[in-house]
């Protein structure tokens, strides 16, 4: 089996009338979906892709909402061969303006030949298209009624392995302009390395409520269980955060095995689900929930054993995993047979001189390893020079393997500058300890906020277009939570104001502008008179300089 | 409790535990849900504030600016699940 579509056929013709997939949909009912059913809907959105001529190859962009059609949409662009997007849908809070001018980004690199999307959506995707715009044709979901399977009619089967099968784009204008192209043979080498660590077998079920558009959804909870045949139970994001005990009720009814979540996701859990919703609740057949996506705390996995122990949650059931939409998912993964490792180190030691020294101290930092690289991987670290450094010293994280992306599609730049010697430069810290991959922190200034990826710079972009905002005088970064276990959005706006009320009116504007055209909810606005913001030499804005002067004045103001 | 001290207990816990804006005033028709100021992880915080304070329970399906988007519309829902 070397491209999706063979081993989708495979599947199909071993046990056509196997659930496949089983959807959730808050106050309907579930809704199960046969291997021949899941084929039926593609072949649908197969042959209307031939019939619209887009050609095997190209891109299509997806523009649905969780449900039917988008699992449809998606193995239908796989068998016609083309290369399925997925775009997350709009929001009620982000405004329509600016989820054109998101989605105008996107055209603009990825140049898809199709895009599949509602009815009632169709005008807002025109009216981000250019004219010389790449898009061919509007597919609308509600019109593609499913079809008899006819393989003779699915070119996806001649793909070769090393041609492109899917893109994935996180959020955001710099996100969208960065679409990680994965071939056929690295999904698969991903999917067989990481099957082979979790010894996924027969009885696996997973349960997931992740998003699509991210990596960890899409690879762990979407094409990991539908290409190895696992069964999936799937609900929907939007659901799971207005309902997060839905997730347990799955995996108590269905006896689900898997789960990944976000970090944040267990503080979550563990705080505002109500015991009346967890009544009759059986966790026993939870073999590994997963955390990753964001940096993991022991603080996380604590409170979440707590919370659901006496449901039957065992402890062993609590993983670690570092993963990467450029390395398709998983790097590394905490042995399903014991528990992740945690570590207590001095602080000093580990932030200023890049040592890992164990430490009994009050102060002492918690760090809790993210396991083992898996088969057919390989990491180093290395110090800022790029030379390697030994265990238990502090380094940029560096991996090879043979699941790697083929390259930012359409951007050889950003490719070109992702590598060196053919190592694939992560952006995070951390340190090997026995083998085993603790990661401390990033160099770039991404910030992670719920699992999802924000770049700063966007978030700067947007204070600009308030009134009495000058461009170059913001800074964006994250700041961690430790209640909330994941991190919140900070901005400091320099203005030339000194009134105090001129500068709360200016923080309240900032504030409805970014939540409306980014869909991130900031935590802490901070409007300051002139000369507040460091700046480097080159005059640009230093982030790391002002979040620590932002954090001294946020603890003496505490004090 | 009359709407006005239900509208006032619920402008106070938004603006000191959610926006974490103790200083701010919330108007009691200020859009909430539709203008992005409570966002989704913050909804369940506020269903769990006003079951734990009001007794009033709000499910998981009605989280949405379609069933209340301003704190005057909240105020009325509370009061008619009290009743």
């Amino acid at each position: 089996m070397s491209v999706f579509s063979q081993k989708l056929l495979a599947l199909y013709q071993n046990a056509p009338n196997q659930i496949a997939l089983t959807l959730q949909k808050a106050g309907q009912a579930d809704a199960p979906m046969t291997r021949a059913q899941l084929l039926q809907g593609a072949q649908g959105f197969a042959q209307t892709l031939a019939e619209k001529n887009v050609q095997p190859g190209e891109v299509v962009l997806l523009i649905l909402q969780h449900g039917e059609a988008l699992v449809y949409a998606y193995f239908g662009a796989v068998l016609h061969g083309a290369v399925p997007s997925i775009m997350p849908f709009l929001t009620e809070k982000l405004s329509p303006e600016r989820y054109r001018a998101d989605l105008s980004a996107l055209l603009s690199i990825t140049k898809p030949a199709a895009i599949v999307t509602y009815a009632e959506f169709a005008g807002d995707v025109n009216a981000a298209l250019q004219a010389d715009s790449s898009v061919r044709t509007l597919i609308l979901a509600e019109a593609i009624a499913p079809r008899a399977i006819d393989a003779s009619l699915w070119p996806g089967l001649a793909r070769q392995p090393d041609d492109v099968a899917l893109l994935q784009h996180s959020s955001g204008t710099t996100g969208l302009q960065k679409g990680v192209a994965l071939s056929h043979r690295a999904v698969f080498n991903q999917l067989n390395s990481y099957a082979q660590t979790l010894k996924l077998n027969e009885k696996d079920v997973i349960v997931s409520w992740l998003p699509l558009y991210h990596d960890m959804g899409l690879i762990a909870g979407f094409l990991l269980p539908l290409l190895c045949g696992a069964p999936l139970i799937l609900m929907s994001p939007f659901d799971w955060v207005r309902a997060p005990y839905r997730l347990f009720q799955s995996v108590s009814q269905y006896q689900g095995t898997l789960t990944w979540l976000p970090n944040f996701a267990y503080n979550f859990c563990a705080q505002k689900i109500r015991d009346r919703h967890l009544e009759g609740v059986d966790l026993s057949s939870w073999r590994a929930v997963i955390n990753c996506s964001e940096p993991v705390r022991h603080a996380s996995h604590a409170a979440f054993y707590q919370k659901f122990k006496p449901y039957g949650l065992r402890e062993n059931s609590l993983h670690t995993c570092y993963a990467m939409a450029e390395n398709v998912f998983a790097v590394t993964q905490s042995n399903l047979a014991g528990q992740p490792r945690v570590e207590r180190c001095e602080r000093e030691a580990l932030m200023n001189e890049r040592i890992v020294r164990e430490s009994a101290a009050e102060n002492a930092i918690t760090v809790m390893s993210s396991g083992a690289p898996l088969p057919n991987v390989e990491i180093k670290i290395v110090d800022e020079q790029g030379s390697d450094l030994p265990e238990r010293l502090v380094g940029e994280i560096l991996l090879k393997s043979d699941c790697m992306l083929s390259g930012y599609y359409n951007r050889p730049d950003a490719t070109q500058q992702a590598f060196r010697d053919g190592w694939y430069l992560t952006g995070d810290y951390g340190f090997l300890s026995a083998g085993e991959l603790f990661v401390i922190g990033r160099k770039k200034d991404l910030m992670i906020i719920g699992g999802k990826n924000v770049y700063p710079q966007d978030l700067e972009a947007l204070t600009y277009e308030v009134a009495g905002v000058h461009a170059g005088r913001s800074v964006a970064f994250g700041v961690f939570d430790e209640e909330q276990g994941t991190e919140e959005a900070a901005l400091i706006v320099e203005v030339d104001s000194e009134d105090e009320a001129e500068q709360q009116k200016i923080a309240d504007l900032i504030r409805q502008h970014v939540t409306k055209n980014s869909a991130i909810a900031l935590r802490h606005v901070k409007v300051v008179g002139p000369q507040w913001v460091i700046k480097t030499s080159s005059g640009k804005t230093a982030r790391a300089a002002n979040k620590e002067k932002f954090l001294l004045e946020l603890k003496n103001n505490s004090r | 409790m009359t709407t006005e001290e239900i509208i006032s207990t619920l402008s106070k816990q938004i603006a000191e535990k959610i926006l974490k804006q103790p200083g701010r005033a919330i108007g009691a028709e200020e859009p909430l849900i539709s203008s992005g100021l409570i966002d989704s992880f913050s909804l369940m915080d506020l269903a769990l504030f006003v079951e734990d304070t009001f007794g009033a329970r709000i499910e998981d399906t009605e989280l949405n600016a379609n069933t209340f988007d301003s704190l005057t519309q909240l105020a009325s829902l509370i009061q008619s699940r009290r009743a």
